[in-house]
């Protein structure tokens, strides 16, 4: 094997070859055309044309129940799952056939019918040195003409201005968004600032409010903060930083570090439900061990230890909403949380 | 319910076996009877609970101990009510073939006869969550908001397919097609092994009703999309697509560019 | 073009018609050039074909799903066919995609064609991929259309992604809001690019509208040009070919375009229309109707992106964020510099191994070429056998890939084989180490031995599994001689010998030319050489045995 075309022998490489010791093998060329049945034998041939045909036949066919099928069945509101999957079934095997029987046929044709000898065709070098030649001398003459070589104060100037043409697209792109990293601190649990009402835990979906006695040993409530449901605005952007899991244990399981003492009643504990690494709902308690588990990338928290993490990729505990019961029993957040909620981010501050 | 074998990281763990037993007969006792409006089984004959005591002590006292108290071995049974005994037994979780991360689902050992002595033995010892009103298990519920609250309670370790998923170590919460809506409200009543307890404070009687009325849906319906592959979402499609899809498509090329005889 | 209709009078209807359109056009150099032009024919060279249909088909049931989607995250309240969702409160994207599910004729089969004929895209594209990196398709003249088709590949993914995204589903929801939390992680600039991506915080009100116009718009613009520019280097370079006789680096042994490639590329568009429609007949693709609408509260189990997200979002779930408690502290990997947070347990596993892969895929031409100083022209292949350390080298990266790849189903493979999650991701841990270094040498120790298979059947011929006994009481097995067109086959190959350190232009061997020498040596010092004619001569001398069966073969020696 050679250097056929690379128009630059010198560059050809210094590839060290073995095996040249004795020689190499002629090619023997293209093997002599075999004949097909359908070459020699003309029932063959007129079985394979029969054949093709049929199969354009099915596409016929197919398309045929295709229209026949979606004129039949009409959906609507009130259509059942039934009408559906059965249109969907007829539509889609109807097209399969329609396809594969033209797909089929062309290509049974092709391989019976059509001339099958194979040809050899020769390759030409990818590029003529002559036109390399030319065309570097255009460009040459093309950059001598502008002159910009000669005239570096124009060509200082544009390279200028050209770098400063796409400022305003910058500046038009900094309105996608505010960048305000401050919102991402404040959540939904925070006392009223005026009143100093204290937000009470409610069921999520529901919103209906969470009486300490309700959370028995061993369930697991899914919370949202009260009025949430009420939002005009922005409610699936306050839900997603305010979401917790309310879990009552056996107090004397819990390990409670300094300062937090007054954060859990009675066992009862709530965390929040967004996960620190990269933010999917750790919803998975296991009432038995005490774990949490995030069903994204399997972060594994301990809720004894406070939501340490003891698998997976989480680095950071789950922040823990601070609560206490108000004078009606239920179950009220007695601050917003003591950290920012979600994954982590280059502003984020550790508490 | 309580595998021994289960490996632990957790230096607590130890602790949190041997307060097993305390936590759940003084505990949940308490706590069934605050909140899950427990009552003493009264649909239960004094002959029941006599037969159930029997079988109890040929089949289960090696483990939860001759009155049902526990052992390191098992958890105590008083106050568990008779909604558990039937879903562990019911189900074949109960009495445990082997240790292992958690009880599995497998033939029932007990009738119904049998599984309904047990019952109202483990219900006379204590009050508990009693068998569920057959009104709540009708399936005659809201679908819609029965799937709002499986998508927020139990999805994540269900699947929103209700496929089953994987927990920590082994364990795993189970495909819930083919459960009988009895079986499905004990489970959140009681909350069998891992799973957490759904107490009829938290989802309401009526509540359960919908979700069970949403997973019989589902679960007659079907896919409306044509076979599911397991419902298990995209990892399932996307084995389904490499291994079918281009199965067939490289079946074709090799008849494509093969020479006809 | 010059020639005038009074001085020329077509004989044939398609002259007539020629006629017309080439003084208007011109494009009869066009049909001459490529009517007849030859095309290789061998099933691993379709694969690019298939990813190019099912671009085609991604386009036409793209087109019928935007006449009926809507990408508002308005809120609304499901009124529609499918009864477990009607009541709830939704965005008005999901409720168009289940409006499109259900009550569109045609609507739920036109969705799920189009998401299968995504899968199959990608997966088209990768396995085209591979087939080029291990038969050596991506050396010179070929090195900047390799490229390009690296371009596409991640072109192909960011358009899977983006229309992943659009019904703001449950799980669509869920995967942004994974890709919200890897984007906030990026050092200094991370929170603004999300804000900016989101219009505020995450879920926000923007993010279907914009991932819409990349998805319909921007990405197939950019994925067509450059199929464009693909084909257009495939024209100007011509097609590659395996080696056999008749075939070398200066022609190309094929079936004219006109008709049979015609035909058979023609036809494999309509195959690959119908397999895709039969699947989307039958099989449930991404059932949004189950994952219900985006709410930041609920998850399901089995949170997973489509396959060819799959690696990424394993490697999230490979990497340990903590460590353990070491020296009474406890170990993990986020810190803090100068008073902000830096989350290397997100942006290691997020970046590194995709910046592995790519890079390596697309500095992998120039690599081989700078350590072989193989400077010629490539037309013929190489059998995967034959470059053994390349071929060792590429199962080396799929298996570095693949390991990921499952990592992103380690629940599945937890709850499927009965085994511990935990056990699973421990596992897979070591594997992302260690499988690399197994796969390399595993692959090389097989390559080498199929290349002395082939040099043993090329010598003796193949083994018939007929015993014979000969007259004086030996056993024998009867080896048939293979003819020489299928000897050329195993013997036409180069063997290169590692390049010792050349000096340059000054005399001067430097010590960026001794490290490629040592690379030279680490790359062709295990090698096995083809077999030359004299080996072959002095075999048959030998073999006396082989007279018998040579005799009546008749393959001439």
């Amino acid at each position: 094997m050679g250097n056929p075309s690379d128009g630059a022998p010198q560059h050809g490489g210094t590839v060290a070859t073995a095996g040249q010791a004795g020689g190499v093998f002629e090619d023997p060329g293209i093997p002599p055309h075999r004949l097909r049945l359908s070459d020699t034998d003309p029932k063959a041939a007129k079985r394979a044309e029969r054949q093709v045909t049929a199969l354009f036949i099915i596409s016929v066919i197919g398309t045929v129940v295709f229209l026949v099928s979606y004129f039949a069945i009409d959906l609507g509101p009130t259509s059942t799952v039934d009408t559906i999957r059965t249109q969907n079934i007829l539509l889609g095997l109807s097209t399969a056939f329609a396809m594969l029987g033209i797909g089929t046929g062309i290509v049974h044709w092709a391989k019976s019918l059509m001339p099958d000898h194979e040809v050899s065709e020769a390759r030409h070098a990818v590029r003529n040195e002559d036109d390399r030649q030319a065309a570097v001398k255009i460009v040459d003459d093309i950059i001598e003409e502008t002159g910009i070589k000669r005239r570096p104060l124009i060509r200082n100037t544009l390279i200028g201005a050209l770098a400063l043409a796409p400022l305003p697209a910058l500046a038009v792109f900094g309105d996608l968004g505010p960048n305000a990293t401050d919102i991402l601190r404040h959540t939904m649990w925070a006392p009223n600032a005026q009143t100093g009402k204290k937000v009470r835990l409610t069921r999520d979906p529901d919103g209906t409010p969470i009486r300490a006695a309700d959370v028995t040993i061993g369930s697991a409530f899914h919370v949202i903060p009260e009025g949430l449901n009420d939002l005009k605005e922005n409610r699936n952007n306050e839900k997603a930083k305010a979401v917790v899991l309310l879990m009552r244990l056996n107090p004397e399981d819990l390990h409670i570090s300094p300062g937090r003492e007054t954060w859990s009643y009675n066992g009862i504990v709530a965390y929040s439900k967004i996960c620190t690494h990269v933010g999917c709902p750790v919803a998975l308690y296991e009432q038995q061990t005490h774990h949490l588990l995030c069903p994204c990338h399997q972060s594994t928290f301990d809720l004894t230890h406070e939501c340490q993490v003891i698998f997976g990729p989480a680095s950071r505990p789950l922040p823990q909403l601070p609560i206490e019961v108000d004078s009606d029993g239920y179950l009220v957040a007695t601050s917003d949380f003591h950290e920012p909620v979600g994954p982590s981010y280059w502003e984020r501050e550790y508490s | 319910m309580k595998s021994l074998s289960q490996k632990r990281r957790h230096p607590l763990a130890v602790v949190a076996l041997l307060v097993m037993g305390l936590l759940l007969t003084g505990a949940l006792y308490s706590v069934a009877s605050s909140a899950n409006k427990a009552k003493a089984d009264t649909g239960f004959s004094a002959a029941d609970v006599t037969a159930g005591q029997k079988l109890f002590v040929a089949n289960c006292a090696t483990c939860h101990g001759m009155g049902a108290q526990g052992s390191p071995a098992a958890p105590s049974l008083v106050g568990v009510g008779a909604a558990a005994v039937d879903f562990q037994v019911g189900t074949g979780r109960m009495p445990m073939a082997a240790n292992g991360p958690q009880a599995e689902q497998k033939p029932a050992q007990f009738n119904d006869t049998q599984t309904r002595q047990l019952a109202a033995y483990v219900a006379s010892l204590g009050a508990g969550p009693s068998l569920p009103d057959p009104a709540m298990t009708d399936g005659q519920g809201d679908a819609t908001h029965g799937g709002e609250l499986f998508r927020v309670n139990c999805a994540m370790c269900h699947n929103a397919a209700a496929a089953g998923g994987a927990l920590t170590r082994g364990k795993f919460a189970p495909p819930l097609a083919g459960v009988t809506a009895q079986h499905i409200y004990e489970a959140m009543e009681t909350g069998p092994q891992n799973m957490p307890v759904f107490s009829d404070a938290n989802i309401s009687p009526e509540g359960k009703r919908d979700i069970i009325t949403y997973l019989q849906t589902i679960e007659k319906q079907g896919s409306p999309g044509g076979a599911e592959l397991g419902g298990l979402g995209p990892v399932s499609e996307g084995l389904f697509m490499w291994v079918a899809g281009l199965g067939v498509i490289i079946a074709f090329t090799i008849w494509l560019t093969s020479r006809t005889s | 073009m010059s020639s005038t209709p009074t001085s020329y009078q077509p004989p044939t209807k398609v002259g007539r018609i020629a006629e017309f359109v080439d003084q208007r056009t011109g494009l009869s150099s066009v049909t001459r050039e490529f009517g007849r032009k030859v095309f290789p024919d061998h099933w691993s060279f379709m694969f690019g074909e298939v990813a190019l249909y099912s671009f085609v088909i991604l386009l036409l049931s793209g087109t019928f799903l935007t006449f009926f989607f809507n990408p508002s995250m308005a809120e609304t309240t499901y009124q529609g066919a499918y009864v477990p969702l009607r009541g709830m409160d939704m965005s008005v994207a999901y409720q168009s995609s289940l409006h499109i599910s259900f009550e569109i004729r045609g609507g739920l089969f036109m969705r799920q064609l189009h998401h299968w004929a995504a899968l199959l895209f990608v997966a088209a594209m990768s396995v085209h991929m591979l087939r080029v990196f291990f038969t050596g398709a991506f050396r010179k003249p070929r090195e900047m259309n390799w490229v390009i088709g690296g371009v596409l590949l991640i072109l192909g993914m960011a358009a899977g992604f983006t229309g992943y995204s659009l019904p703001d589903d449950l799980l669509s929801g869920n995967g942004l809001r994974i890709i919200d939390g890897v984007v906030m992680a990026i050092p200094v600039i991370g929170t603004w690019i999300s804000m900016f991506l989101f219009g505020g915080e995450f879920p926000g009100t923007a993010i279907v509208g914009r991932l819409y116009v990349l998805h319909i718009l921007l990405i197939p613009a950019m994925i067509l040009g450059l199929v464009a520019l693909h084909l257009i280097f495939v024209v100007v370079h011509k097609h590659t070919q395996y080696p056999g006789p008749g075939r070398n680096d200066r022609n190309v042994v094929g079936y004219p375009l006109g008709p049979v490639y015609a035909a058979k590329a023609g036809g494999f568009f309509f195959i690959v229309f119908g397999v895709l429609a039969a699947m989307a007949a039958a099989f449930t693709i991404n059932p949004i109707w189950n994952y219900g609408p985006y709410d930041p509260s609920p998850v399901s189990a089995g949170t997973q992106p489509d396959w060819y997200i799959g690696w990424v979002d394993g490697a999230l779930r490979l990497m340990p964020g903590v460590i353990g408690d070491i020296g009474g502290y406890r170990q993990h990997f986020e810190f803090m510099i100068f008073n902000q947070t830096l989350s290397l347990n997100i942006l290691l596993p997020a970046l590194v191994p995709a910046g592995i892969v790519f890079t390596v895929l697309f500095i992998y031409p120039w690599l081989e070429r700078w350590i072989t100083k193989d400077n010629r022209e490539h037309h013929v292949l190489d059998r995967p056998r034959n470059a053994p350390t390349r071929t060792a080298i590429g199962m080396a990266g799929f298996t570095f890939y693949c390991v990921m790849w499952a990592a992103a189903s380690s629940d599945l493979i937890a709850t499927h084989f009965h085994v511990s999650l935990n056990d699973v991701t421990y596992w897979l841990r070591a594997l992302f180490f260690v499988g690399p270094i197994i796969a390399f040498t595993v692959t090389k120790r097989i390559a080498l031995g199929l290349q002395r298979k082939d040099r043993e059947i090329a010598l003796h011929g193949r083994e018939t599994g007929r015993i014979v006994r000969l007259p004086h009481g030996e056993f024998i097995e009867v080896h048939a001689p293979v003819d020489e067109y299928k000897r050329y086959r195993l013997v036409a190959f180069e063997s290169p010998l590692p390049l010792p350190a050349q000096p340059n232009a000054k005399g001067v061997v430097d010590r960026r030319e001794r490290r490629r020498a040592k690379l030279s040596k680490w790359f062709f010092e295990d090698r096995v050489a083809p077999v030359s004619p004299a080996e072959l001569e002095a075999a048959h001398a030998h073999g006396h045995h082989e007279a018998i069966e040579s005799a009546p073969a008749g393959s001439g020696h």
